[in-house]
């Protein structure tokens, strides 16, 4: 996030998209349902009647996968009606000229005919959002999830600074990460193409650093493969060992007839992780680990804020942290790493990470800090970007709509996005321990509309088989007033009707995101 | 500096614009006790605890809604003020079951009144947050003993139809704290008082259960009630006298990183409260996950030891020889094959210490990039 969350209670405006923030990140939720009790204007863009709905002032219904087309539709109006921060236009961002050009073709006609929205509505969240004070743009999955969700990040960028509401209080482009350490894991370099702190492996300055700090020579200079890729060269056969750690990639990714067959291909695969999980299963070599509760260290949260985590409780049997398993490893494997504790590799990390350099467990004992903080005298930075960007001047994007790399047709009448409900978590192996949990959301279902489940002459409760081109599951239908016409929600937790054996593995060019959003589906009753 | 000043017990405290005097107070450490006020939210005065006495004021005063007042002169523990509360105290212990031994309370010290409700402790249907009870606490700070009070007779059932909250009519003060964190801190508008008169009761729509209601089981109502009328539905009420540990710290769902206070008895979680009201990112709230989702970590099912492939089937393996198995075969697949044919998956969950020892691995041993996460799924 730009901004914290905190601040979502103080935007004039709150436009949320792509997010079920009710369900995925309830506690935020709060702060945005807190913010309308005290008269802040509320705008849902999503295409699900999601719950914070009936919070809101109004919600429009896009199509799913046409984002690009409203955004720049709210642009138009936008710099049609000359509500544009010319200001901040000026002295802040470049290359606004090819963004004007780009939405002129935008009117809110063509935009009703490709994302469904109604003008009027439209014009009516375009200039609530220009005129606000301070207005703040939460998005999710449901904005990333797409061949196009770089772009459609992008977009929503270009928004937020043609009105100039970055780097503001109250403003801000956010971001809301799914699991609990998502920042972290890409702070620290969890990530193909850079070390900690988004230093790229490319650059022979940060490799020399790495290199120095560790002691090593000759680290590897071409970016390496992004999960969806590891899973393509393995099916092809180029990659041969798998290293997986507390990942259940067997519900988690996408089209998993694919993964699976994959997975099967590998000469060798170990998974690290504190259940037996579907991947743990076909695994050669398992290793038990610690669960946060077992461990100190610190998680990163999604307002980037390093914040400390306690053991509580001893682990099982003989399980041992993550970092202790591939320490021995590395040992094993001629390269000497060892620390005392936790504490000291974050010494390490605060030593090569510029944002985290100010960083120490004594500093965040009570309350965590807000990354950057390059020296131990800097307090966090809470707010992103209010002086500069991190390139210097911010830059339009001028980016036109391209349609979801599946549409319904004629065989496969339906669309379907994926999600999560608020009482499991990602592929479920944690919640489904806790009976209650399981008691409130007991099983798989699909989420359709009234009107379709009566064209079909089916009701809640009825089960069905849901198939795309790629996989076949099946489940209970459960009509809701969230779904709306022509298009389906399957929660992707429940590994019994995995929705992912449906979902299409097309990945965006830059983000490599699989499309889980929208894909084609038909439902027949069995 | 005389601009803003207002005297409580002596102590001449500065205070805010529009600060209450309960707000004034606290900000400076001096105790009024309350049981309906609830930090952030509006407030109910329907519990008249906090009543204090001001100087030329003809009756005491609710200081969670008086604003302080420049020269104001206050008195918190005057005799007319602890005689009010008293009453006040004795009032609610006799409008339910407030059966925890406060009510027969003649002891002289803490250690005997302990004594004496350890003795009762066998009974079954002792207060199940007994120790933990703010109304109890008051009764014995203000030594107010109600055995001969006849309790007033509870007309509504305990509601257990839900995994998660027991709600007990009969010992709910109607103080309304649950109320406010419901509809003012977590807006879930899922409770409301209902009925009137002596039939008043905390109600869901259409006195409907919380499993049928808007609830979403957040807690936030069960943190905020005082007494036990909304307890957990949890082995902690058993273990009351076990030595409980309080651990801080954060959530390890979602990524809002919520603080939270983990109570811990004989290795194991029994319940989790969120931390501090003053703290962020959660002030103090938590979700269905994060409050009640636990019970993973003491799982039978949990990993306790490695296991190796062999002839086709899982079976249990020492550390050394599992660690020098992958260690041998990643080894001989990076010569043969070159570094890029091994991949690495690290993780979300996992910590930042771990996340970076992952991707050093990947680097510095392995000697490739392949590493990634799945944060786009
Ligand atoms: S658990 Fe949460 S939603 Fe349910 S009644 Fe209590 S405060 Fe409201
Ligand atoms: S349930 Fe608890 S918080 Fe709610 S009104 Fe009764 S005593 Fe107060
Ligand atoms: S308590 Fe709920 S909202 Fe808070 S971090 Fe945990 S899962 Fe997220």
């Amino acid at each position: 996030m730009t901004n914290t969350i905190a601040d979502i209670e103080t935007s004039d405006l709150i436009l949320v998209t792509g997010s079920n923030t009710t369900e995925n990140h309830p506690v935020l939720s709060s702060f945005v349902k807190r913010a309308t009790l005290k008269g802040k204007k509320l705008y849902i863009i999503d295409p699900r009647k999601i719950k914070l709905t009936e919070y809101a002032d109004k919600w429009l219904r896009p199509l799913p996968g046409t984002d690009i087309a409203w955004i720049n539709g709210l642009m138009h109006i936008i710099i049609k009606e000359g509500l544009q921060n010319t200001a901040f236009i000026k002295d802040r961002t470049e290359n606004f000229e090819a963004l004007k050009t780009l939405v002129e073709t935008y009117t809110p006609e063509h935009v009703e005919a490709v994302t469904g929205i109604k003008t009027g509505d439209l014009v009516e969240v375009a200039r609530a959002f220009a005129k606000a004070p301070a207005a703040s743009i939460l998005y999710c999955m449901g904005i990333t999830q797409h061949t196009c969700g770089t772009d459609n990040v992008k977009s929503l960028a270009n928004l937020s600074m043609l009105c100039g509401h970055l780097g503001k209080p109250g403003g801000g482009v956010n971001p809301l990460r799914g699991q609990n350490n998502v920042q972290g894991a890409c702070d620290m370099g969890g990530l193909p193409n850079v070390f900690t702190a988004y230093q790229p492996v490319g650059n022979d300055e940060a490799r020399n650093t790495y290199e120095k700090a560790w002691s090593v020579t000759g680290l590897p200079k071409n970016p390496g493969l992004v999960v969806t890729e590891m899973v393509q060269r393995a099916h092809e056969g180029s990659l041969k060992a798998l290293f997986i750690i507390g990942e259940n990639p067997m519900v988690s990714d996408p089209d998993l007839n694919h993964a699976r067959k994959a997975f099967q291909r590998l000469d060798f695969l170990v998974v690290q992780d504190i259940f037996h999980t579907e991947t743990a299963q076909m695994a050669d070599v398992v290793l038990p680990a610690f669960c946060f509760a077992e461990k100190d260290g610190t998680f990163t949260n999604t307002e980037r804020r390093v914040q400390r985590v306690r053991k509580a409780v001893e682990a099982p049997g003989e399980a041992r942290e993550d970092w202790r398993i591939l320490c021995d490893m590395a040992g094993r494997m001629g390269y000497e790493m060892s620390y005392a504790s936790s504490r000291d590799i974050f010494k390490e990390i605060a030593a090569v990470t510029p944002s985290y350099r100010g960083i120490t467990w004594e500093r965040i004992d009570k309350v965590g800090i807000h990354w950057p903080c390059p020296t131990e005298a800097h307090e966090g930075t809470p707010i992103l970007h209010t002086t500069q960007f991190t390139r210097g001047k911010g830059l339009f994007h001028a980016l036109a709509h391209t349609p979801p790399a599946e549409l319904p047709d004629r065989d496969y009448p339906f669309i379907l996005t994926t999600g999560r409900v608020l009482y499991h978590y990602h592929t479920g192996t944690m919640t489904m321990k806790t009976q209650g949990l399981n008691v409130l959301s007991p099983e798989c279902f699909v989420e359709i509309s009234e009107s379709d489940a009566t064209k079909m002459a089916l009701d809640t409760g009825a089960m069905v088989a849901v198939s795309s081109r790629r996989g076949k599951i099946t489940a209970k239908l459960k009509v809701s007033s969230k779904a709306v016409e022509g298009t389906v929600f399957i929660p992707f937790h429940f590994a019994e009707a995995a929705a992912n054996e449906l979902t299409n593995a097309k990945l965006d060019p830059t983000a490599k995101i699989p499309e889980f959003k929208v894909c084609a589906i038909k439902i027949e009753a069995v | 500096m005389d601009q803003d000043t207002i005297i409580i017990n002596g102590n001449h405290l500065v205070f805010r614009s529009g600060e209450t005097i309960l707000e004034t107070a606290r900000r400076n450490h001096i105790d009024i006790p309350t049981l309906c006020h609830l930090k952030n939210a509006i407030p109910t005065h329907t519990c008249k605890i906090c009543q204090v006495e001001v100087m030329g004021e003809p009756a005491l005063v609710e200081s969670c809604a008086a604003k302080a007042k420049q020269g104001m002169t206050i008195l918190t523990d005057s005799p007319k003020v602890i005689e009010a509360r008293k009453e006040v105290i004795k009032g609610l212990l006799a409008s339910g079951y407030h059966n925890c031994a406060a009510r027969e309370m003649d002891a002289k010290d803490w250690t005997s009144f302990q004594l004496t409700v350890l003795k009762n402790d066998g009974k079954e249907d002792l207060c199940p947050v007994w120790g933990d009870c703010e109304l109890q606490d008051l009764a014995y700070r203000y030594q107010v003993k109600t055995r001969h009070t006849p309790s007033k007779e509870c007309r509504y059932d305990t509601e257990r139809a839900n995994p998660f909250i027991i709600r007990d009519f009969s010992r709910c003060i109607l103080c309304g704290r649950c109320v406010k964190a419901c509809r003012e801190i977590q807006v879930n508008n899922a409770i409301e008082f209902g009925y009137a008169g002596d039939d008043l009761k905390i109600i869901a729509k259409n006195d409907a259960t919380l499993k049928d209601s808007d609830c979403v089981f957040c807690g936030e109502c069960l943190q905020a009630c005082p007494v036990g009328a909304l307890v957990p539905d949890k082995a902690f009420r058993d273990h009351r006298f076990k030595d409980t540990r309080k651990i801080r710290t954060t959530c390890s769902f979602c990524g809002v990183g919520c603080q939270m206070d983990v109570f811990v008895q004989d290795n194991k979680i029994v319940k989790i409260d969120g931390a501090d009201t003053d703290l962020p990112p959660n002030h103090a709230s938590l979700c269905v996950k994060g409050r009640f989702g636990y019970e993973f970590v003491a799982s039978p099912e949990r990993l306790t030891r490695p296991l190796i492939k062999k002839d086709g089937k899982q079976v249990e393996a020492s550390w050394e020889e599992a660690l020098d198995l992958v260690a041998q075969k990643l080894s001989a697949i990076k010569s043969e094959s070159g570094p890029d044919s091994i991949g690495v998956m690290t993780s979300a969950r996992i910590t930042n210490e771990d996340n970076y020892i992952a991707q050093k691995f990947t680097r510095a041993v392995l000697k490739t990039n392949n590493i990634d996460h799945c944060a786009r799924l």
